[in-house]
């Protein structure tokens, strides 16, 4: 009938009414989410509220209890390996703990997608993983070493070149600047903020550094007991009267958010 | 354990189970579910492993690890069974003065039976157990996850080459087997009792039929799947951060053993009566 505005085009990634319990405990509860084509959502909420399940769960990785979840306006949840894999093709993901493989160098990792998944030469695909080393501050001389020879912060940067080596459409970074420097913070900020306006990636991001979720996220939501209690432009974090939100911007004890689990 | 013990160990785990019944009802049907995930699991791993895309670079890996690294353990275990089996059977068969076809018994025993089953034993605690503590850690730390967003079945490129390695990889450690066991016979036959070489030998060589060796061979293949494919699946099982992952380690290395001889039995009942 009438023609869609543009706000009201498919969303690029929507979770709908979506549970996820374990044993007894409801982690997700009817949890309803989405992001726009090219546009950047930060995720932020206590420890333990389940944000790193909200990402499992749009990735497949965990199955929720009920719910949606749509890419592109497809059911992602009931779809077949296959289908699965290929939608993982034009995903990049980066893990809380960077969960890199302990068995190969650090360019291997960053090149896994190009030589297992995309038939890159070798040659290529190390030239391709040095240079996403470089966008995260790694120096080429560190390409060659293993994980466990590395950081934590720069296995955490590694993690990140993976997972925008291939340049995906969506990306979902878990805590990307967490334990790095301010100046290495700034500098992952930018890459992601990068990939976002300049690729036109949409990115969906967790992070508790309110300064970096005001720097890279169009917008922002907050998680708590298994629902978006708020969700508005970055701007509004620290202008909203919502008591949550100003609770967790303050950094207070007292207020509606009780001691966490 | 008695089964009040048994009953205390469950009532310790957050599911609740009261009497002996209700422990005996459950651990049957986590039995049953165990068995069900297994046989899906090992279809999964023989399709990836039979079909493309392979990983060639894994499968080398895993040649490696399996079949060549596995040589001294296997070698140390053949030449001393040989040998002891061989003063063993010379003893005995004294008793009833058949210590001349002591050559022809060990080459029997180990070539349809020790041989590959002592190397498959090996191999459980060797291979079975290094893989479910390399996938088992690899679950823990969420790298299979992290393979699968990566558009990478782990299935073709951890199970397959693992599945096929094993499969391979043992009967020729096998065939290495035969040969240092029979080698360890000759060495106490020679050395020890006054048996000729060349006698040893030809004993040996010409009492041997092809059909005993190749059994043996079948044998191992299918107990190098075994191995292989309980290390894969309690590694990728696993569940519970380090402690998970040792105790898929102990699982791998004592549910291969028991597969291996329940395996061996029906391997030779089903050999036996082809054979007639
Ligand atoms: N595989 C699992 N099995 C059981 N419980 C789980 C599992 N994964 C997560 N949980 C539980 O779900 C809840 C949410 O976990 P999640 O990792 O999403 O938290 P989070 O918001 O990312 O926290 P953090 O900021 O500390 O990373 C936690 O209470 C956790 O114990
Ligand atoms: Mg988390």
């Amino acid at each position: 009938m009438t023609e869609a505005t543009p706000q009201l085009a498919w969303p690029k990634l929507a979770w709908k009414g979506v549970t996820k319990r374990f044993e007894d405990r409801t982690v997700l509860d009817g949890l309803d989410l989405s992001v726009a084509p090219g546009k950047s959502l930060v995720i932020i909420g206590g420890s333990g509220q389940g944000k790193s399940v909200t990402i499992k769960t749009a990735l497949g990785l965990m199955r929720p209890d009920a719910g949606r979840i749509e890419l592109d306006g497809k059911d992602t949840v009931n779809i077949s390996e296959h289908a699965r894999r290929k939608l993982f093709s034009r995903v990049g993901v980066l893990f809380q703990g960077a969960a890199l493989f302990d068995s190969l160098t650090i360019w291997e990792n960053v090149a896994f997608r190009l030589i297992n998944a995309d038939g890159v030469p070798r040659k290529e695909a190390k030239d391709r993983a040095i240079e996403a080393l470089e966008q995260v501050r790694l120096a080429p001389a560190v390409a060659d070493r293993f994980p466990s020879e590395l950081s934590g912060g720069m296995q955490k940067r590694a993690g990140l070149a993976r997972a925008v080596v291939a340049q995906p459409e969506i990306l979902f970074f878990d805590e990307p600047t967490t334990g790095l420097d301010p100046i290495t913070a700034a500098a992952i900020n930018e890459l992601i903020s990068d990939q976002v306006r300049r690729l036109g990636s949409t990115a969906v991001s967790i992070t508790h550094d309110l300064a970096s979720a005001q720097t890279i996220g169009d917008e922002i939501a907050m998680l708590h007991d298994g629902k978006i209690i708020w969700r508005g432009p970055a701007a509004e974090l620290r202008m909203t009267d919502n008591a949550y939100v100003s609770q967790f911007v303050k950094g207070r004890a007292e207020g509606p958010i009780a001691h966490a689990v | 354990m008695t089964a009040a013990e048994a009953a205390r160990q469950v009532a310790k785990h957050p599911i609740q189970a009261r009497n002996p019944i209700q422990v005996l009802g459950r651990s049957a049907l986590s039995a049953v579910r165990m068995v069900g995930g297994v046989g899906v699991f090992a279809v999964r791993g023989t399709i990836a492993a039979l079909s493309p895309p392979w990983f060639f670079n894994q499968l080398l890996r895993q040649f490696v690890a399996i079949g060549f690294f596995s040589l001294p353990v296997v070698g140390l275990t053949a030449i001393f069974t040989g040998a002891a089996l061989a003063l063993n059977i010379y003893t005995g068969g004294g008793r009833f003065n058949a210590e001349q076809v002591m050559p022809q018994i060990v080459a029997l025993g180990i070539t349809r039976e020790l041989g590959p089953v002592l190397a498959a034993l090996m191999l459980a605690g060797r291979v079975s157990a290094a893989i479910a503590a390399e996938i088992g850690a690899m679950r823990a730390t969420e790298q299979i996850d992290a393979m699968r967003t990566l558009s990478t079945d782990p299935f073709r490129y951890l199970v397959g080459p693992r599945l096929l390695a094993g499969v391979l990889m043992l009967p020729l450690l096998t065939v290495v087997a035969d040969t240092i066991g029979v080698s360890g016979g000759w060495l106490v036959a020679t050395r020890v009792l006054d048996f000729s070489s060349a006698v040893y030998i030809r004993n040996t060589v010409d009492f041997l039929q092809g059909w005993d060796i190749l059994s043996g061979l079948i044998k191992a293949a299918v107990f190098g799947f075994i191995v292989a494919l309980m290390g894969c699946y309690h590694g990728y099982n696993a569940k519970g951060g380090a402690r998970g992952v040792g105790r898929a380690t102990t699982h791998a290395v004592v549910s291969s053993a028991i597969l291996i001889f329940a395996s061996d039995y029906l391997l030779t009942t089903f050999f036996t009566h082809a054979a007639k």
